[in-house]
């Protein structure tokens, strides 16, 4: 990384300040209006139109459709005739009846920790990238983006309890002994990881950055 | 072994960087900030001067080596589709299932939806993604021009990553094991090894990746 010079790093000229518009998915520089790459054929926006708006509607749905997901059960159980339903804080509690606490805390991490997680950090990032809050040069903003990365590396990791289910509605159809079929929290949990998964790629991070340049102005 | 490369914004810092020519600038995806476009060595590592984003990581061979593994990558997911993933047995029932059986499993009403979302993530879209990449970037490993419409493609495949779940499917796999383990016995079928390797493939084959590289020598390459 850079070496801490006696001279401080002159403020950073983007490509919107330049007149210029850059490429999300490539990096190439084009002069503004033009509409479309001409390395990679994306469609060009120096800031993504109504990033802020589609980031809270998918998130709005995601938290919606993640109440459901936590009420309804994910699974059943049946067992010589015996019915047992599991929601996904159930079937966390199960595991650790079983002893299997390495497992329980993966699934507790991946159904329960990362989407409320991800639901308050992306939340949190909308929040504080509107105009209003202007905050001083470098100042968070590498925090800001680390942030902003975690959760779009995190969050597809929550479709594992979805994939359990599937897996064990696949293999435990032993007649009478035992069979297991999914509940319909399974549908609401995946819907809910695929809008957050669409919140965060609503996001346009160059609006992180562009509190640094509103107190350069 | 990596050494950031910080002058591309000594060799700005001074200038009127806004007067450059814009072929000569490249923009942070992230944070939007320009710096100049010098070409980085293999090996070495490109990051924002703001940001600290990497722009660029270009790796010895790295078109053979990406399109080799995601062919490789592609052959497995065929046998991983079509032998016995798992076999489960208790009071002396045996239960086989395949890949295929665990999309199934939702097929039932109101699941039906889940059952072709299943599907896709975790077959469907992980084989497109690979098949784009090869059919995009094969004819640059060998040195030819680009092959029709590999800008959309690759572009196609660039999308699809985040979507493709295979290695999240494995921890699945994993889980349910452990679920199961008390109520009968389990084995690994054929399968499930081959679809173990091909998530290690296709995620050395991803390392091997750099976006703004690649799409640098498809437009490179698509000059006459």
């Amino acid at each position: 990384m850079t070496t801490s010079a006696p001279h401080p790093i002159p403020p950073a000229i983007t490509a919107r300040q330049a007149g210029l518009v850059g490429c999300q998915g490539c990096g190439k520089v084009h002069h503004a209006g033009v509409s479309v790459c001409q390395r990679c054929g994306a469609p060009l926006h120096s800031r993504m139109p109504g990033s802020l708006q589609r980031v809270w509607a998918w998130l709005f749905a995601g938290i919606v459709v993640y109440i459901p997901a936590n009420i309804y059960p994910m699974l059943l159980t049946t067992s010589f005739g015996r019915t047992t339903e599991n929601t996904i804080v159930g079937g966390v509690m199960d595991l650790i009846d079983y002893g299997s606490y390495g497992v329980a805390a993966i699934v507790f991490l991946a159904s329960v920790v990362i989407p409320v997680g991800k639901f308050l950090a992306i939340g949190y990032l909308a929040l504080v990238v509107r105009d209003g809050s202007r905050i001083g040069r470098g100042s968070g903003l590498h925090g800001r983006q680390h942030l902003f990365e975690v959760v779009e590396f995190i969050g597809r990791w929550s479709m594992i309890d979805v994939f359990v289910v599937a897996i064990l509605a696949a293999l435990v159809q032993l007649d009478f002994a035992a069979t297991i079929s999914p509940g319909i929290a399974a549908v609401s949990f995946s819907l809910s990881v695929a809008f957050t998964m669409l919140a965060a790629q609503s996001f346009d991070p160059r609006l992180i950055w562009d509190a640094e340049e509103g107190t350069a102005r | 072994m990596n050494e950031a490369i910080d002058s591309l914004h000594t060799q700005t810092g001074s200038a009127p960087i806004g007067t450059l020519d814009p072929d000569c600038l490249i923009a942070c995806p992230n944070c939007d900030a320009l710096q100049l476009d010098a070409p980085v060595p293999v090996g070495a590592l490109a990051r924002c001067h703001r940001c600290g984003t990497v722009l660029m990581a270009p790796r010895e061979q790295a078109m053979t080596r990406i399109v080799m593994l995601a062919a490789t990558a592609l052959v497995l997911m065929v046998a991983a589709v079509f032998f016995p993933f798992l076999e489960i047995s208790a009071g002396g029932m045996v239960q086989r299932s395949s890949l295929l059986d665990a999309v199934l499993a939702f097929s039932s009403g109101l699941m039906l939806p889940l059952t072709f979302a299943t599907a896709a993530l975790i077959i469907v879209l992980p084989s497109l993604r690979l098949a784009s990449i090869v059919y995009a970037l094969a004819p640059m490993a060998l040195g030819w021009h680009p092959a029709r419409h590999a800008v959309p493609v690759f572009r196609l495949a660039q999308a699809l990553r985040p979507w493709a779940m295979a290695e999240i499917f494995i921890v699945g796999v994993a889980v349910a094991l452990v679920k199961v383990a008390g109520l009968a016995t389990l084995s690994f079928g054929p399968a499930f090894w081959t679809f173990s390797a091909l998530v290690l493939v296709t995620v050395l084959s991803d390392t091997f990746m750099c976006r703004i590289s690649v799409w640098k020598t498809l437009e490179e390459r698509r000059q006459p």
